[in-house]
């Protein structure tokens, strides 16, 4: 029950932090990524004060022998800079330019906007159950 | 066209930031929203219930928000669905493939300090712009 409760506090924190910065909003997404446009910065510093934050605080509960309510940190295995991991990005980047959405703000706008979020989550899926199916893993 | 907004731009970061880190310390998982999600697809590991949980807590999270003065914002409108179905899919495809998106690599993985993931989230920021240009004012097919 404690891990359920951690979960749904860090979704709602997740939540909040999405919508205070307004990052449910795909147009300031795209404001910052027309940086020939009318360039707006904000979401340099959403990336900034998330990561100032974990860069912080992620060495330190790292250290820690495991995790409150878990048996062991379940964190990525692999460290390479390969093909995979760069052909994925370059996937990404071109749908969050062409959308406006990334996964996280997506699923937030499902209650928002569902008129956009519906079918770009559904797509999203779509993509994502058949990418191991298409490349192999 | 948006405004500039650093204070509120800085305190969404920090609860964001502030989420991974509640997550990682009390159950030792990386707040990435696409792992999180696609690990529910079919197939997918059996730990649903910290996964649905998470969720549940993000659309609390913006229900919640959304209300506040000064954070509801005119919802856009006339987007192109074929828009939105290409641009999902490439998001789904690219983020399964690549093992994380902006909050997995961006906001988690640099906090990790990790090469891999600032290689990837370098590559998706640097993507993302060339595809606004290209689309928004280049060919001008989207706006």
């Amino acid at each position: 029950m404690k891990s359920l409760s951690a979960a749904l506090i860090s979704g709602v924190l997740f939540g909040l932090g999405l919508s205070v910065a307004q990052m449910v909003n795909p147009l300031k997404v795209i404001a910052f990524l027309d940086v020939t446009g009318f360039w707006d910065p904000s979401l340099a510093l959403v990336m900034g004060g998330g990561v100032l934050v974990t860069v912080l605080l992620f060495p330190w509960i790292q250290s820690r022998p495991q995790p409150l309510w878990a048996p062991r940190f379940n964190l990525p295995a692999s460290a390479a800079i390969d093909r995979k991991l760069l052909a994925g990005a370059i996937l990404f980047g071109i749908g969050w330019g062409i959308a406006g959405y990334c996964p996280g703000p997506a699923i937030a706008a499902l209650l928002i906007h569902p008129a956009e979020a519906i079918p770009f989550v559904l797509a999203m899926l779509a993509g994502a159950w058949l990418q191991p199916r298409w490349f192999g893993r | 066209m948006t405004e500039f907004t650093p204070v509120t731009a800085l305190l969404g970061g920090v609860l964001i930031g502030t989420s991974a880190a509640l997550l990682l310390l009390s159950i030792g998982r990386i707040a990435g929203i696409s792992g999180i999600v696609f690990g529910l697809l079919p197939g997918g590991p059996s730990d649903r219930g910290w996964r649905m949980a998470f969720l549940a807590g993000l659309l609390l999270g913006t229900l919640l928000a959304f209300p506040i003065p000064g954070l509801a914002f005119e919802l856009r409108e006339g987007f192109p669905l074929w828009a939105l179905l290409v641009g999902g899919f490439l998001v789904g495809t690219g983020t399964r493939l690549g093992g994380g998106c902006t909050s997995g690599h961006g906001v988690c993985g640099l906090g990790r300090r990790s090469p891999r993931s600032l290689a990837a989230t370098g590559t998706f920021l640097l993507v993302a712009i060339v595809t606004v240009f290209g689309t928004r004012h280049l060919l001008g097919v989207l706006s």
